[in-house]
């Protein structure tokens, strides 16, 4: 069986600065993918190659067997890849459901589905009863909220999540993680970044460690974080075993 | 119980709309002034064009500042086809609404990649561009302008020689068409678009929203709407020249409804229009032979007033109570 995502000797240079080189990762059907790395590693780079923001300056990126590294933005939303934004791009003058409605509309024209559908994810995300409330008048983890909610109900087989989890209280991080695991359980394979170790690491099945635009390491979370290259990466060279 | 709460807010703004309709055509069996008569044409005109540019500048933010150009293709296409081609203005108001409709598709292909404040000025610019072309184009009247000689009453040439009454329940169902148009999209796959497109084009594509059609399609319905409004406008006054239906003012005349009442929002232009024309109109005649553009004054004196005070128009102050209640 194929890779949900693959990305294949994916490059990106902004001019002089390779951003992505070489990087390979594939992740599978129901898994929970870690992407980290310390700050300027690639994460957010590759995570907008992922959803297609931009091509990759060399590469090819492929959902479910197909090439899709040529359809924009939003034709993966269509083909199931939807994503959140690191710093929220709510539809402020919005309702709080309305914002919902949007992403329910990429699979039906129907505006009765379409409403019950984005009251399904509402009340699947918490946020069932703030759906009447204009979305700028969301406090930060409810926005977080709203933007998980709104690409669950284009129906993803894959969600991207850039940092939902990162600048919120251990409370509301802990209803975030078990918000990550309930969306899997419904199968959804999910792909986040995040640079905060401490919150992603007991969440994900497997961890790719991202450090000046290459893949430095993969694997079960327990070992990412023993790796001496992890360590070193985070913290510099002095701080790894060993040396 | 949500959905319910949404269907019944729907069906209140459908039956304050036919509550309104009944009541404003009722007014004429009262009042009998032909002046006043006058102004309720062009508040219902008003409120019907800038209802139609609500949908492409209100719900999906592209503030278009050049709507005087498809204003004035509705009433010149109107004209030419009346008086050089003997074809009735019923047809000739489809035709500009559909010919303006194409021409906002062109245009929209290249100006709608531009982002804010840019799209604006084009509008600006090509609007002016055409009334240029109008103003030099003999065959369609350069700036003499086309006379359509009204001879008698006929409802099958929508002329009439005193009677301001059918322009009214015309101008009137003009102002309803626009508004049920508005209504329906607004709970609409577009609506939603249009609306995703104004806040987050970013968030909107990564939703699966084709922004760039959403554009196009606003566009093309706003040019299609606001071109009937001008060629109603042009069997009203039944002469038109360049200056009368094409020049800059009415890009703002049609805005300014919607920005004063509550732009991207379905009762915005009405109220806007039902200040800002009568209040327009009257200041004319008040301070009349002083030269034009007294009227104007008003106009941004108002605006000032508003963008100050309140942001998001006259409705803001009924939703912002809405809010405090909800909490």
């Amino acid at each position: 069986m194929t890779a949900l995502l693959e990305t294949r000797g994916v490059w990106q240079r902004f001019g002089g600065l390779i951003a992505n080189s070489d990087v390979s990762i594939s992740v599978g059907r129901g898994e929970i993918v870690g992407l980290i790395g310390p700050n300027g590693a690639g994460k957010s780079t590759l995570f907008n190659l992922i959803a297609g923001v931009r091509p990759p300056t060399q590469g090819t990126i492929w959902l479910d067997g197909e090439d899709v590294t040529a359809t924009p933005a939003t034709e993966r939303c269509q083909r199931g890849i939807a994503r959140t934004f690191q710093v929220v791009k709510s539809f402020e003058t919005m309702t709080v459901v309305d914002n919902v409605i949007v992403g329910a509309l990429v699979r039906t024209t129907d505006m009765r589905a379409a409403r019950r559908k984005a009251f399904e994810v509402l009340e699947f995300t918490g946020l069932a009863a703030r759906a009447d409330v204009m979305a700028s008048e969301l406090i930060p983890s409810e926005k977080r909220r709203l933007e998980v909610a709104r690409a669950l109900a284009t129906e993803p087989k894959l969600l991207l999540l850039d940092e939902v989890l990162t600048g919120l209280t251990p409370l509301e991080a802990q209803t975030g993680v078990e918000l990550v695991r309930r969306v899997r359980d419904t199968g959804v394979t999910v792909l986040m970044v995040e640079h905060v170790m401490e919150i992603v690491m007991p969440l994900v099945d497997r961890a790719i460690v991202l450090d000046l635009g290459k893949v430095l390491v993969e694997g079960k979370p327990a070992d990412v974080v023993r790796d001496p290259k992890v360590i070193a990466a985070y913290l510099g060279d002095r701080h790894a075993v060993g040396s | 119980m949500h959905d319910v709460t949404h269907a019944i807010r729907r069906r209140r703004d459908l039956i304050v709309a036919a509550v309104l309709v009944a009541l404003a055509a009722c007014v004429p069996l009262f009042v009998k002034d032909v002046y006043v008569q006058n102004i309720m044409v062009l508040t219902l005109m008003y409120a019907g064009l800038s209802q139609s540019w609500n949908i492409l500048g209100g719900y999906c933010g592209q503030i278009s500042l050049g709507h005087a150009l498809y204003f004035g293709l509705g009433a010149y296409v109107t004209a030419i086809l009346l008086t050089k081609f003997g074809v009735l203005p019923w047809f000739g108001m489809l035709a500009g609404g559909l010919i303006s409709a194409l021409i906002a598709l062109a245009l929209g292909y290249p100006t709608f990649r531009l982002g804010g404040h840019y799209f604006a000025i084009a509008t600006i610019v090509i609007a002016e561009i055409a009334y240029l072309l109008f103003l030099n184009w003999d065959w369609a009247g350069a700036a003499l302008g086309i006379d359509m000689m009204v001879r008698e009453d006929s409802w099958l040439k929508f002329q009439f020689l005193r009677s301001k009454l059918p322009y009214f329940y015309f101008a009137l169902f003009f102002a309803l068409a626009a508004w049920l148009v508005t209504w329906w999209l607004e709970n609409s796959k577009w609506g939603y678009w249009w609306r995703a497109v104004k806040d987050n084009p970013d968030a909107a594509e990564s939703l699966g929203v084709v922004v760039f059609k959403s554009k196009m399609g606003a566009g093309a319905i706003s040019a299609f709407l606001t071109a009937i409004g001008g060629a109603f406008y042009a069997m009203f006054v039944s002469y038109i020249d360049p200056d009368a239906v094409m020049s800059f003012q009415f890009s703002l005349l049609i805005a300014l409804p919607a920005v004063v009442g509550g732009i991207g929002t379905l009762w915005g232009p009405v109220l806007g229009a039902a200040i800002l024309i009568p209040l327009t109109e009257l200041t004319r005649s008040f301070i009349g032979g002083s030269g034009r553009g007294v009227d104007l004054i008003v106009y941004g004196g108002l605006i000032m007033l508003i963008s100050l005070t309140r942001p998001d128009g006259l409705l803001g102050l009924f939703s912002r109570r809405k809010k405090e209640v909800a909490r």
